[in-house]
């Protein structure tokens, strides 16, 4: 556990939350737009109105159950077709956690911007099509017009004055984005990238688990993501943005989910073949289901022998771990308390005793490329194997 | 091509194209040269587009079968490195071959022999490449080849070494083109014509290769890293040995991004003539526009992390990349101003060319503006590796470069052919070709929203990303039916097109002094420029003039035949034969060390023979009274 001296203040620390709640200060920095230490700019600049008026409707209450917080949010959600009542699994504007919010925010500013000059350049175009189309017949030639200095030094600060307004909330938000996790006692993971699959050690609570992310709501969920072979990244759109898992190095992440549910992510960076495959699911739990879902996991389902010694035999355990079975290999996904998980290989497909046994029958046909073997076993041997992991509960 | 021939009859110059299969592997005419360009990229266009339709016909509903896994990852890798550098460039390269020394009164490049030097190394190089597709392991790690998915430990196939040594080839010839056409712009200019007297196109050219002569080299040496990684066992990308893969990243891209502005000046030139010419006005404040290609080329070089805002450089590494790339905007935004405003108060005459400009010019913004959002780090780690970042650089090369360079072929053809394209067909093309780029790109910015990450084959089907897939699917089909419009029109023109005179558009610059096509020699008498806009003030008299600040004379059309005694240079075979063998050399590596040293002697020995053979030799092609 990392504590952080007192001196020594995150930027978006509210300041005077000391005594109160974490999960209320966590809903004033989310809800209304904090200016930190890193407030290099004067708050007025900021309020300009009109853009004010447009901006993420963010003085929503938490409590009220809106899916869209966001104008922009919903017209975009509008235009790319979403039901409002129905979120989208991998929407980026819809995010469930601070560290998507703040990236929205930014978002909002920047669509509105781009937005208003895109209208305003196209039209100008248009006017100036429409407005000197030549006439038929018309040879003359018009005034030989060859610039006009005070215009160029016009559409040289306007812009410049745009980009102030958009590099103000950006800045502001990087440095958010890249300190340290918000909650002084966040919740340690490691996530390591594995063609094609991903790995998520709690190295606080002696857990290990595969493409199936648990975290509890209201409270921080600190990332250490690295890779055990190529370059993967870490996406949980509804999280928030990405963040690379490199071989060799390791980088941070962090967010504070603030709804219960299971979120969608997948690798964003090409991995190969099976790059497209590689996905997972986070569970966002409320703490009660949290605390019992690590309970189960380091009172582990204990395995039977019988089912142990099919799993031994079949090489299985060459590459698979299951917690409190001799079976410790390190090389593909842990699967203590397989028959918990709601998907198999890397959330392709649904846990049913059906799709496991085509996955052990033929793993390249659900995942090409996949690393696991095809080891030839029959129809007896993968029916006790089905039976085996299905029973680990 | 008969040397003796020195007349300057219409026959003759349509004879400029003339001569058997020898002529034009032998040639060093920067007009033929310039062709060869323009021809192969067209084919190649064909090529990257029919990649690109399997990969949206897989795309087209959820849970596509019509290619694999590894065969779609092998489609977008040769979509995207055909499309950049077997199309994009060369197509640019075509203008820039045939125009430069037009737009600048100069009767060839620099260094012609250089010049076929560069096509043939291109040429060869993009056979190089290909070839991967017939031993059935093409290249699968993306355009961009990010280690350490290229190491030989995760993959072992060829397909990366045909790509890694084909783009180095033609890395060779880009960098030689780049000091010859650096060479020629700064010398060869007609007396009179100063820097700021110098078309806009030819000023885009510049500031290209200059991008070009400072970005090849990082990526040369990005591939030797590889290179000795996937030969020799060293570990320049392999983690487990101490290296790094994030050095391929800051390599590649400090090539990567200059990359952009090689791949879209050319288009902000062609759009500075075109507009111009067309809204019957100078270019509104062109020493604005000249410097704003300047900057961004310049800024283009301090930009290349913000590819990177996802590999965790840190606050500070972000923060200044995203100021940096958001300055970028601001002169981009000087130059739509400056379009915007040469078309107001002008003629506008709507012919195929302006349309082209125009919707180059419109598009252009959208591309603009969503580079403008991820230049922005908190927004980018949301749009970085989605559809919203594969929308973006398709309105940026796609609406950019593609409908800009479009516009250069338009408004040039008459020039290079002679003859007239159609302009029904060409109208007909540009609003199929619009709608189809709006319909297949436009819905992307929704799936990126929707988080649909870039480069996967296939996608479950309850995400809601069908619908959006399946129209840009139909616009990749309109995009495709548009191409084929322009193949027709220009083989309809080829056979049967109106005759062009030498100045179809009534336009300003040198290039339409001549016939069309030009002469060989170009310029029957070297001209005398003035003014920035030469032929203009010819025609029109003259007027104040922004480069000289005074009232200017103008350069007539060419007299019909040369009054002084022309020289050009005489073909030659040694600069096909050391570019076959410095593929030879690249290709050599694939097969085994003989391979090497044959080609290599080879190459020497081409080198040798062409360094002491002589410019001009007997018989070369004179022209002129003493001829």
């Amino acid at each position: 556990m990392r504590r952080r001296p007192e001196n020594q203040r995150h930027p978006l620390d509210p300041g005077r939350g000391r005594g109160v709640p974490f999960d209320s200060r966590l809903r004033r920095l989310t809800s209304t737009r904090r200016i930190g230490t890193l407030a290099l700019f004067p708050r007025a600049i900021h309020v300009v109105v009109w853009i004010r008026l447009l901006r993420p409707l963010e003085t929503v209450s938490r409590e009220r159950p809106t899916l869209v917080k966001s104008l922009p949010g919903t017209l975009l959600l509008l235009a790319t077709g979403c039901s409002v009542a129905e979120p989208s699994a991998y929407s980026t504007l819809q995010p469930v956690s601070d560290y998507g919010r703040l990236v929205l925010d930014v978002y909002g500013d920047l669509f509105w911007w781009t937005a208003g000059i895109f209208v305003v350049v196209e039209l100008l175009l248009l006017y100036a099509l429409v407005r000197y189309r030549g006439r038929d017949g018309d040879s003359g030639v018009p005034d030989q017009v060859h610039g006009f200095t005070a215009l160029e030094i016009g559409w040289t600060l306007i812009p410049a004055a745009i980009l102030f307004f958009i590099a103000i909330p950006t800045v502001r938000t990087i440095f958010q984005l890249h300190g340290p996790p918000p909650d002084p006692d966040p919740l340690e993971i490691t996530v390591v990238g594995h063609q094609w699959w991903w790995e998520f050690q709690y190295p606080e609570l002696g857990i290990v688990t595969a493409n199936e992310l648990h975290v509890p709501v209201g409270r921080t969920t600190h990332l250490t993501l690295t890779s055990a072979d190529v370059i993967h990244s870490f996406w949980v759109p509804r999280l928030g943005g990405k963040r690379d898992l490199n071989p060799g190095s390791e980088n941070r992440m962090w967010f504070t989910p603030t709804e219960t549910g299971v979120f969608y992510g997948q690798c964003a960076e090409l991995c190969g073949t099976s790059h497209a495959n590689m996905r997972m699911q986070v569970f966002v739990d409320d703490t009660a289901a949290f605390e019992e879902w690590v309970a189960s996991m380091r009172q582990p389902a204990v395995p039977d022998s019988a089912g142990t010694m099919t799993f031994l035999i079949s090489g299985c355990a060459a590459c698979h771990a299951i917690d409190g079975s001799p079976a410790q290999g390190k090389v593909g996904p842990n699967l203590t308390n397989m028959g918990r998980r709601t998907t198999l290989a890397s959330a392709l497909i649904e846990n049913t005793p059906e799709n496991m046994a085509g996955w052990l029958r033929n793993p390249d046909s659900v995942k090409p490329g996949a690393m696991m073997p095809d080891l030839n076993l029959d129809d007896q041997r993968i029916d006790d194997l089905v039976r085996f992991l299905e029973g680990l509960r | 091509m008969n040397p003796s021939t020195a007349t300057t009859s219409p026959q003759a110059h349509e004879s400029i194209y003339a001569g058997g299969l020898k002529s034009w592997l032998t040639t060093v005419d920067h007009k033929r040269i310039g062709v060869l360009y323009g021809v192969t990229a067209l084919i190649y266009f064909v090529v990257g587009g029919v990649e690109a339709l399997i990969i949206r016909v897989q795309l087209a509903s959820a849970d596509g079968t019509v290619v694999g896994a590894d065969t779609f990852n092998q489609l977008f890798t040769m979509h995207g490195t055909t499309m950049v550098f077997l199309v994009l460039m060369p197509l640019s390269a075509a203008l820039f071959n045939y125009l430069i020394p037009l737009m600048i009164g100069a009767r060839d490049v620099a260094f012609p022999r250089l010049n076929a030097f560069s096509f043939w190394t291109f040429f060869f190089g993009s056979i190089l490449l290909n070839l991967s597709f017939f031993i059935g392991d093409p290249p699968d790690a993306g355009w961009f080849g990010y280690a350490n998915l290229t190491s030989k430990q995760y993959n072992p196939g060829m397909g990366i070494d045909f790509w890694l040594l084909s783009l180095q080839v033609m890395g060779v010839a880009s960098i030689a083109s780049a000091i010859n056409f650096t060479v020629t712009i700064l010398n060869m200019r007609a007396p009179g014509m100063s820097l700021m007297r110098m078309p806009l196109f030819v000023w885009m050219a510049l500031v290209v290769q200059v991008l070009m002569l400072l970005a090849f080299p990082p990526i040369t040496v990005a591939f030797i890293f590889l290179l000795f990684d996937r030969f020799f066992g060293t570990h320049f990308y392999i983690p487990d040995a101490g290296g790094t893969p994030i050095l391929w990243q800051h390599l590649f891209w400090i090539f990567g991004h200059p990359e952009v502005y090689i791949l879209i000046l050319p288009s902000f030139g062609v759009v500075s003539e075109v507009l111009p010419t067309f809204a019957r006005k100078p270019l509104f404040g062109a020493p604005f526009v000249i410097f704003s290609g300047i900057l961004i080329g310049f800024l283009g070089f301090g930009v290349w992390s913000h590819h990177m805002f996802t590999t965790g450089l840190g606050a500070v590494a972000d923060t200044a990349f995203s100021l940096a790339t958001m300055l970028i905007a601001i002169p981009t935004a000087v130059k739509i101003f400056n379009w915007i405003a040469t078309l107001w108060g002008g003629h506008i005459r709507f012919q195929t060319p302006l349309y082209f400009a125009v919707g180059m010019v419109s598009l252009f913004i959208i591309g603009g503006l969503s580079g403008v959002m991820h230049a922005s780090p908190p927004v980018d780690i949301q749009q970085h590796d989605s559809y919203f970042v594969v929308a973006h650089l398709h309105y940026v090369f796609f609406g950019g470069t593609v409908f800009g360079l479009f516009g250069g072929i338009y408004y040039w053809w008459p020039k290079i052919t002679g003859r007239m394209l159609g302009e029904g067909l060409g109208k007909l093309h540009f609003w199929l070709m619009l709608i189809g780029m709006n319909l297949t790109f436009f819905p992307m910015h929704f799936l990126g929203m929707d988080g649909m990450p870039r480069r996967i084959y296939t996608y479950a089907a309850d995400l809601g990303w069908d619908q959006w897939n399946l129209i840009a699917t139909i616009g990749a089909f309109v995009i495709a039916v548009s191409v084929l419009v322009f193949y027709v029109n220009a083989l309809k023109s080829l056979r049967s097109g109106a005759e062009a005179s030498g100045d179809p558009w009534d336009a300003a610059t040198l290039e339409w002094t001549m016939s069309s096509p030009p002469p060989e020699y170009n310029f029957a008498e070297v001209p005398r420029v003035n003014s920035a806009r030469p032929y203009w003030l010819h025609k029109y008299g003259p007027t104040r003039d922004i480069s000289t600040r005074t009232r200017a004379d103008g350069t007539p059309a060419q007299p019909e035949h040369p009054t002084e005694r022309v020289d050009l240079p005489s073909p030659s075979g040694w600069p096909i034969l050391a570019a076959l063998a410095l593929t030879g050399v690249a290709g050599g590596a694939l097969v085994g060390l003989p391979a090497v040293l044959l080609a290599g002697a080879v190459l020497v020995f081409a080198v040798y023979r062409w360094a002491f053979q002589p410019l001009e030799r007997v018989g070369h092609p004179t022209f002129g009274p003493d001829s």
